[in-house]
């Protein structure tokens, strides 16, 4: 029995390869960028027809945001259930899965009743294992049979970020406020220490919802996931909503006035106290240890 | 113009999650709930859209009874009346609710005309399925844009934006069109006192879907095991500044 998978560039994708051999082989594969511009409906056309082309028991794609998207929309025109960030799966008809819910808060256990499974599978969940290589689809033919309206929906012009400086996804050092800052004027603070330590800004829900910081600083299940050396978190209760963010970070100091805040619960290190006194202590500490080294 | 919004009452799960005895689902009892953060702003962008262009705008949404606390709250913010396909509490996978919500969007409109323009939230807070408002759009033959960080109507189509990696990807579809969007969107206003007053007498259509079998059927919840972070007390106040500049310069970042 033979799995089709849908490959990106990247780790997410050499992870989901672990879960889709479990499945069959061989694995033919279907390369994300074979369409461009990135235009979905067109990519699912061509993923049913490779299917049934090549008889797949079960298709595979990474649950990033285009895995997920590209998997829905071939879910919904071949009419069948789709089991989004998985993180194990077992062949048979019900297929079994173990998924993500809550941005990874939460796993599910679940049947997926299906002839031809569909699964994405949670980035950095499952590790990369040796097995055989995937083999391209020679897909030239069908994708000159594809219905020309399929590229309805495509992406037709690349808009470049308008905010220079450290990125939250990719800094080193996040220095991270919540409530407990108390107003937009209070990051002030934060954003002296973050910019010492040529850190990142982030923020929690409660901070953006109230407006004292952009979308773009929120790290959470609905914000953006990051994975820094060192995450400095200010006053932030440690909600399952902003955990979900910082599963790939490797340190955390929670800095918090509340000894039982969930985030004191899950931080490498702690300090309890104001964080309006310990921030700038802090900074001031920073800067006595560098005058001293010079 | 016709505007709809889609929503989903999910609990405020706070710092910890706790499952009831049987483990197939969040215990609740102590639990508020609210909408799902993506469609919060899938229902601010109908109503900037409805005051901007005059209209009609719906709210929906499948579940509980109590999910017409949801849809009271966004009519607050400005939707003029709600849809409320009741369940009885149990849950409902994707491809069930996408079906049930199609059937209902098909009934409103045979009777009002099309939406031009339908939101969803790109993927639930709760189950995260990433598919209902791509299942729609398949199941209406209407173009579907995911993802979506922000979109600005034009004369006869919408021009929507994608955050990605480096930067964001444009798209720009035909009338109407079916759109999954996220938090950051925009920010949704807090209701108003009037608002809030004139949603208790806002229309709500209550209508009872048979619920199918399940073709992802859930078995049972589970809390991962902890990422085993030890917390080491750094000390209290600001006399922990240099045990904190400490472990700064350890991790090589002094």
């Amino acid at each position: 029995m033979s799995v089709l998978v849908l490959m990106e560039q990247g780790d997410p994708s050499l992870q989901m390869l672990t879960l889709a051999r479990r499945f069959g082989d061989p694995l033919h594969s279907v390369d994300m960028n074979t369409i461009t511009p990135f235009a979905p409906d067109c990519l699912a056309g061509l993923l049913s027809a490779v299917a049934d082309e090549v008889n797949a028991s079960a298709v595979f794609a990474a649950g990033t945001e285009r895995g997920n998207e590209v998997m829905a929309r071939l879910a919904a025109r071949m009419g069948l259930p789709m089991a989004a960030n998985c993180v194990a799966a077992t062949p048979g008809n019900p297929a079994l899965v173990t998924r993500q819910r809550w941005g990874g808060s939460l796993l599910e256990e679940a049947r997926l009743h299906s002839p031809r499974p569909l699964i994405t599978v949670a980035p950095h969940t499952v590790p990369i294992e040796k097995g055989p290589d995937p083999v391209d689809v020679d897909i030239e033919a069908v994708k000159s049979k594809l219905d020309q309206a399929l590229l309805a929906v495509k992406v037709s012009e690349h808009v470049m970020p308008s905010h220079r400086g450290v990125s939250l996804a990719e800094a080193k050092v996040i220095v991270s406020g919540g409530r407990g800052v108390g107003s937009k004027e209070g990051f002030a603070i934060i954003e002296e220490l973050a910019g010492l330590l040529g850190a990142a800004v982030g923020c929690s829900r409660a901070v953006t919802s109230a407006g004292w910081r952009p979308h773009t600083d929120q790290v959470g299940q609905t914000g953006t996931k990051v994975a820094p050396e060192v995450y400095i978190a200010c006053g932030i209760s440690g909600a399952t909503q902003h955990m979900a963010g910082l599963k790939g970070a490797k340190r955390i100091l929670a800095i918090n006035s509340d000894p039982q805040a969930p985030m004191m619960q899950n931080a490498d290190y702690t300090v309890v106290g104001d964080l309006k006194e310990i921030v700038p202590a802090i900074s001031a500490e920073i800067r006595r240890a560098r005058a001293g080294r010079i | 113009m016709r505007v709809l919004a889609t929503i989903k009452r999910v609990p405020i799960t706070g710092g910890r999650i706790v499952l009831s005895d049987d483990s197939r689902a969040i215990d609740t009892r102590h639990l508020g709930f609210t909408m799902s953060p993506h469609e919060e702003c899938g229902v601010e962008e109908a109503v900037r859209i409805i005051e901007a262009n005059k209209g009609d705008s719906v709210v929906l949404t499948l579940g509980p009874p109590e999910a017409v606390e949801q849809l009271r709250d966004a009519m607050a913010l400005g939707i003029d009346r709600a849809i409320h396909l009741q369940t009885d509490g149990q849950e409902w996978d994707a491809e069930a609710s996408a079906n049930a919500i199609t059937d209902a969007i098909r009934v409103d409109e045979a009777a009002n005309g099309s939406f031009d323009l339908m939101f969803f939230g790109n993927e639930s807070a709760d189950s995260g399925g990433f598919q209902v408002g791509i299942r729609v759009a398949y199941a209406l033959g209407r173009p579907c844009v995911t993802g979506l960080k922000k979109v600005t109507l034009e004369s006869a189509s919408v021009r929507c934006e994608q955050e990605v990696e480096g930067g964001r990807d444009v798209y720009v579809v035909p009338l109407p069109a079916v759109l999954t969007v996220k938090e950051g969107l925009n920010l949704p206003r807090y209701p108003s006192v009037p608002g809030k007053m004139r949603a208790r007498s806002k229309p709500v259509a209550v209508s009872t879907p048979p619920r199918p079998a399940p073709r992802l059927e859930l078995v049972k919840l589970a809390v991962p095991a902890g990422q085993g972070r030890r917390a080491e007390p750094l000390g209290s106040g600001t006399a922990a500044a240099p045990a904190v500049v400490d472990m700064l310069q350890k991790a090589g970042l002094l």
